[in-house]
């Protein structure tokens, strides 16, 4: 459920009491209503469902992340027999931080 | 396209399949909530990737799939009446009510139109002031916030003609009904992404604590699913049961404030029916009686309406991770996306239609014993 | 516990309305025809259900077509009804071979069109015929009341002549034969749904609606060995694949990082939820041909302007026979399925 994209925010402005954007999807843009993301700013990435931003994606979140999941695909492709290596899952489970509760 | 083709790579989809090779010691049966969960994971083909000692089930994260049967006749005799402009997305348009479905209505020359977000559907009453405007209001809590917004934004314009039809249902009391029922088999789950982008994922951390069962709340592609299957896979082989959040780039535990407000002000929760699995308590939302001017149910005089499901459909069983399409003895045959029997083989995210469409020929399926 | 048998056969459903998903192109379009136009009309010409139907009139092969253009909005990107008539109907002679050489033109207006509109359709249709090196030879008007119509409908039939020793069949697929695709798919459908919808591109994407049957004769020139010709029009690649699939009772694998999509249209689909195999094209074609003259037939492909990116998708395949399936870039296999009907946006 949920078709919901990142794209872009490149332009805002504000109609009445409405903030209304522009979202960029890779070439497309869309007009995009940002009343749930007050605080995103052009050049900010949001998530768009429905013609309504309902995230601002945390980019520096996405980057460390990520960097952890290349290092894995890297390691895959130079040698397999790291597959079998459990603490690198261990050490991506707790940088999650799931369990860390605000 | 940048936060999404990364999260199709196939080394890293591959390393991360390797991963959980290498933590599985035993048999385990997850869940992934959500229907567009199911369908990344069907088009990818992701579980034939895992080993088969990890069994997937789908669950009831399919809004239109869940969409009471009556609800979908209160939309068709709306949508039937000459006065009525019938705006709802697109996925509900082929769902099979009693009698017919909303796309029979337009084919007999109902004013039914398809919109990309409700806001549309407001502008088409503003330009429309001598026609009655209806906006099928169907989704889980991702989709909320947008249809109230269109309530409250059409009460803010002065609208007299704009009404929603509205048939939400909430995720965690779905949850909570498969785990107290005694037939359930499922270990861990995928949380839905984009539910808990908009409520966060503190209702999940209840239900860890109230069940003892992992939760790792996963994003859409097909990364995000491998990622929450490890992390599910290395919790359980731990025997732990935490709740986990795989899809940090977007949710966060307290989930989107704005969004929720305007939930709060515009509906309240109400019990449910599912279609397929029967009433739930507290488990959906309707319009607060301060808007009982743009309740199409009131407006209508349709409260009252009932029906009755199809007795081939086993969809209860399907939407419960309990049996899968395959085993459905109309599957493919009797019921297709053509001419379904119930809502799954319409929907998109319906796990029958997910099957139907990705694995119905006899090459790819599993036999499961 | 069961396991699917593949014979059980669809239910005749009995349907007492003509849906839009009728004339989408899918299987419901499919089951139109087998089951109220083919038992009204058996013969054994319409029952090869080509592009283009072939016959002989004194010694000549001439193929002819016939099809009808409903498209709204009237006017976009790339096109009009005008040259989308004129081109539709040119390529569906090229996907048998045959040299186009006369349409007939049928229009039917909406009272109240504006004379101006008919005006600018008109001269598009009369440019791109003469573009093409075909006539107009004989037409008819009809006037419909208001909001009996779009504006204007169209209907043409394409009068040509196929060269000898060409037999081009959805029928002679064969496994092992390789997949070839022009271009970039899904411009036209994403162009119409942009003009419709409001959507704004940074380049903005323009109908592909081109006239193919130069680009079909070079290739034609280029090898012997092609098997048949589709234009993926209404529902798409998709469509046209599972046709072939189904009349020559092979399997079809695509391999799905080898199908070009444009970034824009990619965008577009990702945001509505549309998957690019089943959104139309009018400029593009897929060809059937022995693997051994694959390569060849592409670099006689990319000299051409409408196929400068030309490549192998696919192959066809002996396993799966009537099925179309892909290899993901995660190295499973899925079915590509014909739809239903139109494809529509999703939410969820």
């Amino acid at each position: 459920m949920c078709l919901a994209v990142p794209g872009k925010l490149v332009e805002t402005q504000s109609i009445s009491d409405s903030r209304v954007g522009v979202v960029q999807f890779g070439g497309i843009k869309r007009s995009v209503f940002l009343d749930f993301v007050p605080e995103a700013q052009v050049g900010d990435y949001v998530l768009v469902h429905v013609g309504f931003a309902i995230s601002r994606l945390d980019e520096e979140e996405a980057h460390r992340t990520y960097k952890l999941l290349e290092h894995i695909g890297m390691l895959e492709t130079e040698d397999p027999a790291f597959a079998g290596e459990p603490d690198t899952a261990q050490s991506l489970a707790s940088i999650r931080g799931g369990n860390a509760i605000p | 396209m940048r936060y999404l083709d990364e999260y199709r790579d196939p080394k890293i989809a591959q390393a991360l399949v390797g991963r959980i090779q290498a933590r599985v010691t035993k048999p385990w049966v997850l869940m992934e909530i959500c229907g567009g969960q199911t369908h990344t994971l069907m088009r990818y083909g992701i579980d034939e990737l895992i080993p088969p000692q990890v069994e997937l089930v789908h669950g009831p994260g399919c809004p239109v799939c869940v969409t009471p049967i009556e609800v979908v006749d209160k939309a068709v005799e709306i949508a039937s009446r000459r006065d009525v402009i019938f705006v709802s997305y697109g996925d509900m348009l082929r769902v099979p009510g009693t009698r017919c479905d909303l796309f029979r209505v337009k084919a007999e020359g109902g004013d039914v139109r398809i919109a990309y977000s409700p806001m549309e559907a407001v502008k088409i009453a503003a330009n429309n002031p001598s026609k009655k405007v209806v906006f099928f209001g169907i989704g889980f809590e991702t989709t909320a916030p947008a249809n109230a917004m269109a309530v409250w934004k059409a009460r803010e314009l002065g609208l007299k003609n704009f009404s929603e039809l509205v048939s939400h249902v909430l995720v965690p009391p779905a949850i909570r009904l498969l785990l107290n029922s005694p037939e359930n088999r499922v270990q861990g789950f995928i949380a839905p992404g984009h539910v808990c982008t908009v409520m966060g994922y503190w209702e999940y951390k209840a239900l860890v604590d109230e069940f003892h069962i992992p939760i790792v709340v996963g994003g859409f592609e097909p990364v995000d699913l491998l990622e929450a299957i490890l992390m599910l896979v290395t919790q359980l082989e731990n025997g732990q049961a935490n709740v986990e959040n795989q899809y940090g780039r977007t949710v966060d535990y307290n989930g989107n404030h704005p969004a929720q407000v305007i939930m709060e002000e515009v509906f309240e929760v109400a019990d449910r029916k599912w279609r397929g699995i029967g009433p739930i308590p507290m488990s959906g939302l309707r319009l607060r009686s301060e808007f009982a001017a743009y309740d199409a149910e009131k407006i209508f005089g349709l409260e009252m309406l009932e029906a009755e499901e199809s007795s081939e459909c086993i969809a209860a069983q399907v939407l419960q991770g309990l049996k899968k399409p395959v085993d459905c003895a109309a599957f493919a045959c009797r019921c297709t996306p053509e001419h379904p029997l119930g809502a799954p083989m319409v929907s998109n995210e319906g796990a029958c239609a997910a099957y139907y469409q990705y694995r119905r020929h006899a090459a790819s399926l599993k036999c499961i014993a | 516990m069961s396991v699917l048998t593949l014979n059980c056969p669809v239910p005749m459903v009995a349907r007492d309305h003509v849906s839009l998903g009728h004339g989408s192109g899918g299987k419901l379009s499919a089951e139109l025809m087998r089951e109220v136009f083919l038992p009204a009309f058996r013969n054994e010409t319409l029952e090869r259900m080509e592009d283009q139907a072939t016959v002989t009139l004194g010694g000549t092969r001439i193929a002819m077509t016939t099809d009808s253009f409903v498209v709204k909005p009237l006017f976009f990107r790339g096109g009009d009804i005008g040259s989308l008539a004129v081109h539709g109907t040119v390529n569906d002679l090229a996907m048998g071979g045959a040299t186009p050489l006369f349409l007939s033109v049928a229009f039917i207006i909406e009272e109240g069109l504006s004379m101006e509109t008919l005006r600018r359709i008109t001269e598009s249709l009369g440019r791109a015929a003469s573009d093409c090196g075909v006539q107009v030879i004989t037409g008819d008007t009809k006037v419909v009341d208001k909001g009996s119509g779009d504006g204007v409908f169209i209907n043409t039939t394409g009068l040509g002549v196929m060269p000898e020793g060409v037999y081009l069949s959805a029928g002679g697929a064969r496994p092992g034969d390789a997949v070839i695709l022009s271009g970039f798919i899904g411009d036209h459908g994403i162009a119409i749904l942009a003009e419709r919808e409001g959507l704004e591109f940074d380049s903005p994407v323009e109908s592909d609606s081109a006239p193919l049957h130069t680009l079909v004769a070079g290739m034609l020139e280029t090898t012997h060995a092609i098997r048949c010709l589709r234009d993926p029009t209404r529902g798409g690649v998709s469509s046209s694949l599972n046709e072939i699939a189904a009349q020559s009772g092979v399997g079809i694998l695509l391999e799905e990082e080898a199908i070009p999509v444009r970034d824009e249209v990619r965008g577009a689909c990702e945001m509505l939820g549309l998957d690019p195999l089943y959104v139309a094209n009018e400029g593009k074609l897929l060809a059937i041909v022995d693997a051994a003259a694959a390569d060849q037939l592409v670099t006689a492909m990319r000299n051409h302007p409408l196929g400068t990116q030309a490549r192998r998708i696919g192959t066809v395949t002996a396993s799966d026979a009537g099925w179309v399936t892909m290899r993901t870039p995660l190295g499973t296999t899925r079915i590509v399925d014909m739809l239903a009907g139109d494809q529509l946006p999703r939410i969820c």
